[in-house]
């Protein structure tokens, strides 16, 4: 075969130990492929795979079995059916998940993630690019740049994935013109100039008949690059990460018994060694490295990639989730940042909704306080939005719950990308990557007062409260509610309604009924619910509040405040008989939408404080249970 | 020397992960355990968990499911392991399966397996209560294995459900749980087969004497070479075990695993011989042959 030696066989004469040596010290390529649905990408895989003589010989005979009337090179192969896996996917002929592949040569393993084409499968696309360092991107010769092709290299940029080689495919259907190549790729470097790629290079393919695979195609003689292959051997895609800034965090304190105390890790940027002055990112303290430990003994120096137990010379106290870092080096610590996030659920993104964020070893709930705008992935248009959509991108500004330890994700993959957590369902919604820390909330601190909650508390005689009513329109809250309110202020205490209707009117009239802006209108009652807690008045809030998610950042908003959820559960039947407003029969005539019940969900608090019963119980009998459960 | 992160070879970047992915586990969950499965993915998986906790020992306890039909030497070799490296070790057999002695002579090998196996390892998993299974298994064996996540979320009927997987960005893996769910974890996702022989050869891995050559009792049944490892295997009418110089590449119960001729006595001599081969690996085992997609309908019934 050629001069390039593909196949990891070694022949009868080689030193079996030279040839392990050599196994065992390869290097390590991991890229993925994208491109339009048609342009090939299983097709050049699995040519990838046949060319590396990496297909059995049980797998070639079942292949061959398999590609009878199908689409056939000179081998009578149908390449692509060695890497669509799922029995789905092969029913309906594309591919629908990321899947990774595994080849190498002499000279390098090869982890190829291969990512599915169609616009709804940004997400699939986006995570495949999270571990790879090179993408192939495909381009069908004979379509030139498609939409696709732009989106997939918008989002490696968004990733950061910084080599990129322009597959220009089916090049034998165009019979192998220089002009048609040249054109494409200077199309496509006019497109890519802004996206901040470091490396890149157009190869003209025949994936299925193996043109500029593995060697120079003598079909395409004006061609001087070098073929993919051996391109993807020799490329240099290793960023030194030791030579940025260290960062360790924090996975597992290792503690098997009182004499040893060591932080196991990833280095993550950088390099530890024994004798480095250290600081905890969070708390600042200062420590030095007494020892790195690792199973194959003490090291001196770990650099980033290595997986080590750090033992410190002090006692401090250090967790997981904490970051370690050399001192005048930290990353920043606050509690806001701007990012941008694809959106990978099928539940839109919110402003205002609460989430769990995981960042490196750190988890914490987070809510998105901004959408300040959405970018088209086709046309890198921004515009202004209220939501983001499954596979849409965004920039948005996240606050934490208390602060946590990252760099700008240009800086460093590690302390800058993140994940977006569902609170109730644990489904991963989106992936971020930090742009910068906002420095508004490094400065920005609560002023505290003297006179404090607990001391209008004892001035006021009861203890302030919030009580959330949530429940259909129709079901009773704000007859408990003005039921209640009059006993407390007839018993001398401070207490308020806020109610939905009456803040419609006001405050939140430029709210819709959207999910969106519901969210956004339960947000603000929540916080002024808050303020007149702290106030020192007992709070009733009377809104239908839908949602969980809003429900449990209204208590979250809450923080210390005593929160108490109750629900009346009315059935919608009964609800609809009632009708007090008349509402039920608009929406049901489809004069209004968004009605909750009628084509808006309610979602039922799993977890009330309180259920009350307003099909079979008086609204006396509920205020009454209700007041007992206030403790005043 | 210059340090460098670049320098890091692909076998030392692959423990590290897999290290990461052992550590992630201690850390997020409550009850991990890990599946010990005694062949030679799960030696690399012990020495990995070993090196995660060092000078911890390994913090959850190893389960193996035994169908008790595997090979003797098998059996020996994982009490040697618990022995020598201190961790602990919980093995399960489906007690319905023993009473109704189902074996893989009178129940085929798909029912056997389904009873012995697959119901074993979900009643196992159940009464454990284990949030977190780890696992040995690669992307590299089988089409639908090449989909799954690292970190593979199962409902609480321990069932897969391959088009609703979490995305998993970077590291960072989502480790959430609703009650009565579990995650399965594979830190030997992105090794291949040559990966787990040439670190069991650099990290001199103890791994059990099957897999090297050497004379052993063998009958043929349909093309295949069943050793004879117990007095408990039922010979047919006229048939007597002739000695053949063979080894395994796959361990599993023994009447349901093909041995193949080979002079391959060394680790060195394995891989060779196994670089020249032009066989994968999963085809020694009988399971996976029956129907197109069987691994991954196996996987959503629970099948590790």
């Amino acid at each position: 075969m050629s001069t390039l030696s593909t196949a990891s066989i070694p022949s009868p004469d080689t030193d079996i130990d030279v040839w392990l040596s050599q196994q065992t010290d390869k290097s390590l390529l991991r890229f993925l492929t994208c491109g339009s649905v048609d342009d090939g990408k299983s097709t050049l895989i699995g040519r990838l795979l046949y060319d590396s003589q990496l297909i059995l010989d049980d797998q070639l005979a079942s292949l061959k079995n398999d590609s009878r009337n199908r689409h056939v090179g000179d081998e009578g192969i149908d390449f692509s059916l060695l890497v669509d896996g799922l029995v789905a996917e092969r029913e309906q002929g594309i591919t629908i998940d990321v899947a990774y592949r595994f080849f190498s040569t002499d000279k390098r393993k090869f982890i190829v993630a291969d990512t599915p084409g169609h616009e709804q499968y940004t997400r699939n696309m986006a995570t495949g690019a999270s571990n790879a360092d090179l993408a192939l991107l495909l381009v069908d010769a004979r379509k030139g740049l498609l939409t696709q092709t732009r989106r997939h290299s918008f989002i490696l940029s968004l990733i950061g994935v910084k080599h990129v080689v322009l597959v220009i495919n089916k090049i034998d259907l165009v019979d192998y013109s220089e002009e048609v190549f040249a054109q494409i790729e200077a199309d496509y470097l006019e497109f890519a100039k802004d996206l901040g790629f470091k490396s890149f290079a157009a190869v003209p393919v025949s994936a299925l008949r193996g043109d500029n695979i593995v060697e120079p195609s003598t079909r395409t003689p004006w061609f001087k690059g070098q073929p993919l292959l051996p391109y993807l051997e020799n490329i240099i895609v290793d960023e030194d990460k030791s030579q940025a800034l260290f960062r360790f965090p924090v996975q597992w304190v290792n503690r098997p018994n009182l004499d040893f105390r060591g932080f196991s890790g990833t280095v993550a940027s950088g390099v530890a060694r024994v004798g480095d002055e250290i600081l905890v990112a969070a708390s600042k303290k200062p420590a030095k490295i007494a020892s790195i430990v690792t199973m194959d003994g003490d090291l001196e120096q770990a650099v980033a990639g290595q997986a080590v137990t750090l033992v410190l010379d002090r006692e401090i106290d250090v967790s997981r989730g904490d970051v370690l870092t050399h001192s005048g080096q930290t990353p920043d610590f606050s509690n806001q940042f701007q990012a941008e996030i694809v959106w990978m659920a099928d539940e839109p993104a919110y402003p205002g909704r609460s989430y769990l964020l995981k960042l490196g070893t750190q988890m914490v709930p987070a809510t998105i306080t901004d959408l300040k705008h959405k970018t088209n992935v086709n046309t890198l248009e921004k515009s202004a939005a209220k939501r983001l959509d499954l596979n849409e991108v965004g920039t948005i500004t996240i606050a934490t719950d208390k602060p946590i330890a990252f760099d700008p994700y240009k800086d460093n993959g590690t302390t800058g990308g993140f994940i977006l957590i569902d609170r109730i369902h644990n489904l991963t919604l989106g992936a971020g990557t930090v742009t910068y820390g906002l420095q508004r909330a490094k400065n920005l601190s609560y002023q505290s007062f003297d006179v404090n909650r607990e001391a209008r508390s004892r001035l006021n005689g009861h203890e302030a409260q919030i009580i959330w009513f949530t429940g259909l329109s129709g079901s009773g809250k704000s007859t408990v509610a003005n039921l209640i309110e009059k006993r407390l202020v007839a018993e001398g205490k401070h207490a308020y309604i806020l109610d939905g209707d009456n803040v419609r009117h006001g405050l939140n009239k430029d709210l819709g009924f959207t999910e969106a802006a519901r969210v956004e209108n339960i947000r603000r009652v929540a916080e002024v619910a808050r303020l007149m807690a702290d106030a020192g008045l007992i709070v009733l809030v009377s809104f239908i509040s839908p949602f969980r998610n809003e429900r449990r950042l209204a208590r979250e908003i809450a923080g210390d405040i005593k929160f108490l959820e109750a629900y009346v559960d009315t059935p919608i039947e009964v609800c609809e008989a009632r009708d007090p407003k008349g509402l039920y029969a608009k929406a049901r005539r489809g004069e209004i939408t968004n009605f909750t019940g009628i084509d808006s969900p309610f979602e039922a608090p799993e977890r009330a404080d309180l259920v009350l019963h307003g099909a079979t119980a008086t609204p006396e009998d509920m205020a009454e249970e209700l007041y007992r459960r206030l403790g005043l | 020397m210059s340090p460098s992160s670049a320098s890091l070879t692909h076998l030392a970047r692959l423990e590290a992960e897999s290290i990461e992915i052992f550590r992630e586990v201690a850390a997020s969950f409550e009850r991990p355990v890990m599946m010990y499965s005694i062949g030679k993915d799960s030696s690399v998986l012990l020495h990995l968990a070993r090196k995660a906790f060092y000078p911890s020992r390994i913090p959850f306890p190893l389960l193996h499911i035994d169908t008790t039909w595997k090979f003797g030497e098998m059996i020996a070799f994982r009490d040697k392991m618990a022995e020598d490296f201190g961790f602990e070790l919980r093995v399960h057999t489906n007690p319905d399966g023993v009473a109704n002695n189902v074996n893989p002579f009178d129940h085929g090998s798909s029912r056997y397996t389904d009873i012995m196996k697959t119901q074993a390892l979900r009643q196992a998993l159940g009464a454990g209560k284990y949030d977190a299974a780890i696992g040995g298994a690669r992307r590299d064996e089988e089409k639908s294995r090449a989909k799954e996540r690292i970190f593979s979320h199962r409902n609480a009927n321990h069932a897969w459900d391959p088009k609703n997987q979490r995305p998993e960005l970077w590291r960072v893996y989502n480790t959430r749980l609703a009650p009565g769910e579990s995650m399965r974890v594979f830190p030997l996702s992105n090794w291949t087969e040559l990966d787990i022989w040439t670190y069991i050869y650099s990290e001199q891995i103890p791994i059990v004497p099957l897999y090297f050559a050497k004379p052993r009792p063998v009958v043929e049944r349909s093309g295949t070479m069943i050793m004879v490892d117990d007095e408990r295997f039922r010979l047919e009418d006229g048939e007597t075990p002739r000695e053949e110089i063979v080894r395994f590449r796959t361990l599993g119960c023994y009447p349901l695993t093909g041995a193949i001729p080979s002079n391959a006595a060394t680790l060195p001599e394995i891989i060779m011989e196994m670089q020249a081969s032009r066989t994968s690996e999963r085809e020694g085992r009988l399971i996976d042959s029956d129907q197109a997609g069987s691994m991954e309908k196996k996987k959503q019934e629970g099948y590790f």
